[in-house]
């Protein structure tokens, strides 16, 4: 188990310094004098000077990368060009903000994709299964921005019940605690605020939600489909044990390996889909940072956030890889019995 | 008794109707009566630049820094004639060069320290003289339309103060009027260096608080304010450049007003009996200027050819849906001196192919279209815009490609000459021709960074409209004026495409919300119902 | 399995045929677009500007009065060919790569699956947004993208299909016959990769049409007044109060694109190979 997590710590590490690079060099690929697109366009010469001087830009490449390097392990991602605040203050705020919608995406995903998948696979060739396997395959054609403006249009615009955009109406105020207003709106026992944030976090959790959702759901029912046809299920049901019994206790443990790797792998196709909905929703979150910042030219901040989400990619996929790999021998394990 | 029973019935009725309109007339009275406190949310297409004025040339920096700074001498409500703010009272010597100004007393800044001659020398003079310690700390804009001509502030004592010139100057007291020439404190100045354009510390009626780039700007009602003190606590101008995105706020009560919407929404806006909408004609022109100094642009028949080739009339009929008119002139006619006998380019396809031709290029050519990424008053939806232009450019042959940049980065890109053509727009403050005549046709300003940017240089125009600048008999500035029109609309080194209609849309809770032409509008009476 | 077989369990399965049937269509539309397409899908008639679905304009107009079933038609060209293009650019290092890595082992499969995993630590679209950041937006660098993002995903594939033949025992007996490695990859290896890679190049035709959309939404794509479907999303987004139309349309259109290679790609695999669901 420790050679495990060590070797995989080792490759995480690896795989950090290369994206590391590739984010480091992508600056210098642009097309213009990498001080100007660090400072900006109304810069005076001396702050132009300043820069170059700080990221030894004069310097050679190896030794840029160092400093550069020497920065991010210091927390210093660069300030960013339009609002001249370091760029790990502004990618930390929004960052939380992508969490709180991935994470509520991330629920409902999961618990409506694995609750169809159960169904479809126990019922398997029904109406439920046809219909929902129907739905999954239209889940993951659909483009998720336009699903998002269909939804808007239908729930905010034409039936008026839920809000359009943002994270919650502009006048309230929000109490920072942990930085997710749902949490801390709880916390500080303002409910007003609570049921105001739900609202606004319905539409764009479930938009973001429909990808992963149709990915889990057909893989629960594929898993699902494998391990019933497994003798050790009949031996579950031979012993007199309950439907229900053998599909959650039996079943599904042993399913449920597949299923959360794909939660895991999946994470990356939430944080993509995560730069969309934002957009759409004009949810404050890392994503619509991104887009925002690369049309105003804002680099130090377009590399700030593509590093931290390339990272933040990377952490979870390892974690995942533990995760399955704890999970695994113990249902070895079990299974036998 | 039938008839008395109806009497009775009637009698009641009555008496039910007075002690209704009775238990009302509080109320009615009560609505007018202007609610103190409040937080305005005010909601607006970008965020400003800076907010020391004399460096800003966009107006959401405009919006912001007239709510904190204030002048020697402001516009009048509903006329363009001047009155007095910061300076009480005027006079010029007989020469025509010196200005003397007698100064507000008891007046004081936001941070304190008082009002005096000195502040005004110090504002000034960092603008005009090179050698002046503060002149290091911005970069000043425009100085032809606001203390150019100004050569010298000098202080006569605490609450005196007298501007020289080095050429008799008519418009000065209206280009003192203008944002450009802001008051502020010579404390801040030094405190805050080059950052006085995110800190500024004035006399208006409001404070600043805060400024979060790119999202809010928030202004505190300044409970010292020298004169009558604004209603609103608050007040939060918000940043929201997505047109639709800032509609929906205005929609969900997320801001209070919507400013440069588009006319789509402004349409759906009408009919929301949620929603006040105010109208102005306005003082403002979006032009496509023609940068001169590029090849096949320097042909005037080319220049007069695209003039042909577009249908102004559609594009205020759709895109604008008619709140705006058709141009012809550099201004629009609610200015005086306008040249109505003009007869503008009509919209023709074959006049436009035969200048073409005329001018060796009948197969058109390629060239690029330079768009402004976010929606302007005088032109609320630029690329669209754009694309119908380019539509029409291509019916005569002139391929022309679509490209945008980022605000800043284009009115940096512009100011250097670096386009072909290019979308712009400019809003004339003080309602004098000067300020849109000389200010952005003429060859003074048409080196970088440039306001001419047609880059356009015409030694003729250029005398007419100097030489208004030292008359100061109106009818003969006129005279001056229309000839000088004659030769844009000869030379044409802008294509004007539209004057637009200026809209504001709020929601009814609010009360007095002011539309001014020429954009410089404060906020000090507003007040929000609960 | 053998062709005639395959051939006559496609038609079987209804999943594959349906999706056929879409992709046909969708490819014959953008054949004869030009022939089809009511308007010219590039010239405004402002007059006419965001008018809903009516007999003359099936689908609507946009906001400068062009058609928009014209313009759905002539985007169909281009998500096709941007699709083929992405997954070309895609398909060919990718395999290379697959190829290498899964038959030489250790010493070369090492360096390029790290190098794959690199890539693969950004998220598809954002690795996409790199890219264009860096070639500037336009249809060709949505492709080039588009086509370089997933190249991993090919790798992969092709490496794990070459992973186990490379056990099988025909290889095995090959090598024993003195065959050079070059012809073992060329001859026998390879063609056994094409099954998965035609299910896998099928599926990445709709994730590529999707991906290039999301980024022409972004509007980091084809400029203005280029009728594709991403961009045109992304005008229809501003008028979703009013004429909801707009948007709704071409986004009908890249989803049965989308779900046409989905289904088909399914059925693909069903019968070429289940054990790959």
């Amino acid at each position: 188990m420790a050679k495990f997590i060590s070797r995989r710590l080792f490759h995480l590490i690896f795989i950090l310094i290369g994206v590391s690079i590739l984010v480091f060099l992508m600056l210098r690929l642009i097309p213009g004098d990498p001080a100007h697109l660090l400072v900006g366009e109304f810069a005076s010469p001396a702050d132009v000077a300043r820069i170059r001087e700080k990221l030894g830009l004069d310097r050679s490449y190896p030794y840029q990368y160092y400093i550069y390097v020497k920065n991010l392990l210091k927390g210093d991602m660069g300030v960013s060009v339009r609002s001249n605040v370091p760029v790990s203050q502004e990618v930390f705020v929004r960052f939380l903000a992508t969490v709180e919608l991935s994470i509520v995406a991330m629920l409902i995903s999961s618990f409506i994709g694995i609750m169809a998948g159960v169904i479809s696979s126990v019922r398997k060739y029904s109406i439920f299964d046809y219909c929902s396997m129907v739905m999954a395959l239209a889940g993951i054609s659909m483009p998720i921005f336009w699903l998002g403006l269909m939804l808007m249009y239908l729930f905010s615009v034409k039936w008026g019940i839920l809000p359009m955009m943002g994270r919650y109406t502009m006048g309230l105020d929000h109490h920072v605690i942990a930085g997710l207003v749902i949490l801390d709106s709880l916390l500080s026992g303002d409910l007003q605020l609570f049921f105001n944030s739900l609202k606004h976090l319905i539409l764009p959790a479930f938009t973001l939600a429909t990808i992963p959702m149709a990915i889990i759901a057909r893989m629960t029912r594929s898993s699902m489909l494998e391990v019933m046809s497994k003798d050790y299920i009949r031996t579950a049901r031979a012993k007199g044990l309950s439907y229900g019994a053998v599909i959650f206790r039996h079943a599904l443990k042993n399913a449920f390996l597949p299923i959360i790797t794909v939660i895991g792998l999946n994470f990356g196709l939430l944080l993509g889909g995560a730069v969309l909905t934002e957009t759409i929703f004009s949810w404050p979150g890392l994503g619509r940072y991104v887009v925002d910042s690369l049309s105003a030219r804002d680099y130090p901040a377009v590399q700030g956030c593509i590093l931290f989400f390339a990272v933040i990619m990377v952490v979870v996929n390892l974690a995942v890889d533990i995760l399955y790999f704890y999970l695994d021998p113990r249902l070895r394990i079990d299974g036998k019995g | 008794m039938e008839i008395e029973r109806r009497e009775i019935m009637k009698r009641v009725y009555i008496s039910f109707l007075l002690l209704a309109a009775l238990l009302m007339m509080p109320s009615f009275i009560l609505a007018q009566t202007p609610v103190k406190g409040g937080t305005l949310t005010w909601g607006r297409g970008g965020d400003s630049v800076t907010l020391d004025l004399a460096q800003a040339t966009d107006g959401e920096s405009i919006k912001a820094g007239i709510q904190v700074l204030e002048n020697l001498v402001i516009f009048k409500k509903d006329t363009m004639d001047v009155e007095p703010q910061l300076a009480t009272s005027w006079e010029v010597s007989k020469d025509g060069l010196v200005w003397t100004f007698k100064l507000r007393k008891g007046v004081k800044f936001h941070d304190g320290t008082p009002f005096n001659a000195n502040a005004v020398k110090v504002s000034f003079e960092r603008v005009i003289d090179k050698n002046h310690p503060f002149y290091k700390y911005g970069t000043w804009r425009y100085p032809a339309l606001g203390l150019g001509p100004v050569k010298e502030v000098k202080v006569i004592d605490d609450y005196t103060v007298a501007l020289r010139t080095e050429k008799p100057y008519a418009p000065l007291v209206a280009n003192l009027a203008l944002w450009l020439c802001p008051i502020l404190s010579p404390a801040a100045i030094e405190k805050y260096k080059e950052d006085i354009g995110r800190n500024p510390v004035g006399t208006g009626p409001f404070k600043f608080v805060k400024w979060i780039k790119d999202d809010q700007i928030i202004l505190e009602r300044n409970d010292d304010y020298r004169g009558q003190k604004p209603h609103l606590d608050r007040i939060i101008l918000k940043a929201i450049p997505e047109v639709s995105a800032r509609f929906m706020a205005l929609q969900s009560g997320a801001v209070d007003i919507a400013d440069d919407l588009d006319p789509d929404s402004i349409e759906m806006a009408k009919s929301n009996t949620n929603f006040k909408i105010i109208e102005r004609p306005s003082v403002n022109v979006g032009y496509l200027a023609v940068n001169t100094k590029k090849p096949i642009l320097s042909n005037k028949l080319v220049r007069q050819a695209i003039s042909h080739a577009v249908d102004k009339q559609t594009i205020v009929k759709t895109i604008f849906r008619g709140l705006a008119i058709p141009a012809k002139n550099p201004y629009p006619p609610s200015i005086w001196g306008y040249n109505n006998k003009i007869v503008d380019y009509d919209y023709s396809v074959q006049k436009a192919k035969g200048l073409l031709a005329k001018a060796g290029y009948p197969n058109g050519f390629d060239i690029e279209l330079w768009a402004m990424p976010v929606s302007r008053a005088y032109m609320p939806e630029p690329v669209k815009t754009a694309e119908l232009i380019q539509a029409y450019l291509a019916a005569v042959g002139i391929n022309a490609k679509i490209v945008r940049y980022e605000w800043g980065v284009y009115l940096d890109k512009t100011a250097k000459g670096e386009h072909d053509m290019c979308m712009l727009g400019w809003l004339g403050g003080n309602a004098d021709p000067d300020n849109f005549l000389y200010g952005l046709l003429s060859s003074d300003n048409a080196k970088p960074p440039a306001a001419n940017i047609a880059f356009w240089e015409n030694a003729e125009f250029d005398k007419l409209v100097k030489d208004a600048q030292t008359v100061f008999d109106k009818a003969k500035r006129t005279q001056l004026y229309l000839r000088a029109q004659e030769i844009f609309h000869e030379e044409v080194p802008w294509v004007p495409l539209v004057h637009s209609t200026i809209v504001r849309v709020y929601n009814k809770k609010l009360h007095d919300v002011p539309l001014r032409p020429n954009g410089l509008n404060s906020f000090q009476m507003i007040w929000k119902e609960k | 399995m053998e062709k005639v077989e395959a051939l006559s369990e496609l038609k079987k399965n209804k999943t594959a045929m349906v999706g056929l049937i879409l992709i046909c269509f969708l490819l014959i539309l953008a054949l004869i677009g030009p022939w089809i397409s009511p308007y010219n899908p590039l010239v405004p008639d402002p007059i006419n500007r965001l008018k809903g679905p009516s007999w003359s304009h099936l689908f609507g107009t946009d906001s400068l009065g062009r058609d928009i079933l014209s313009r759905v038609i002539y985007g169909s060209r281009i998500s096709i060919i941007i699709g083929l293009i992405a997954v070309s650019i895609s398909l060919v290092p990718g395999a290379i790569l697959g190829l290498l890595s899964g038959f030489y082992g250790r010493r070369v499969d090492e360096p390029i699956m790290r190098l794959m995993d690199i890539m693969l630590a950004f998220p598809a679209i954002l690795l996409a947004i790199f890219i264009t950041a860096i070639l500037g937006p336009s249809l060709l660098n949505t492709m080039i993208a588009v086509g370089i993002v997933y190249i991993p995903h090919y790798a992969r594939i092709v490496r794990s299909s070459v992973l186990s033949l490379k056990e099988q025992l025909f290889v095995q007996a090959v090598r024993s016959l003195g065959g050079s490695n070059l012809r073992i990859i060329a001859l026998h290896i390879f063609p056994n990769t094409i099954p998965p890679i035609i299910i896998y190049a099928t599926l990445g035709m709709g994730t590529a049409v999707l991906q290039a959309a999301a980024l022409g939404f972004l509007g980091l794509g084809a400029q203005p007044p280029t009728p594709e479907w991403g961009a045109m999303l992304s005008e229809g987004r501003q008028y979703i109060q009013n004429a909801p139309h707009v948007a709704a349309f071409p986004g009908v259109a890249i989803f049965m694109l989308v779900l046409g290679f989905n289904l088909f790609g399914d059925g693909l695999r069903d019968i070429l190979d289940p054990s790959l669901r």
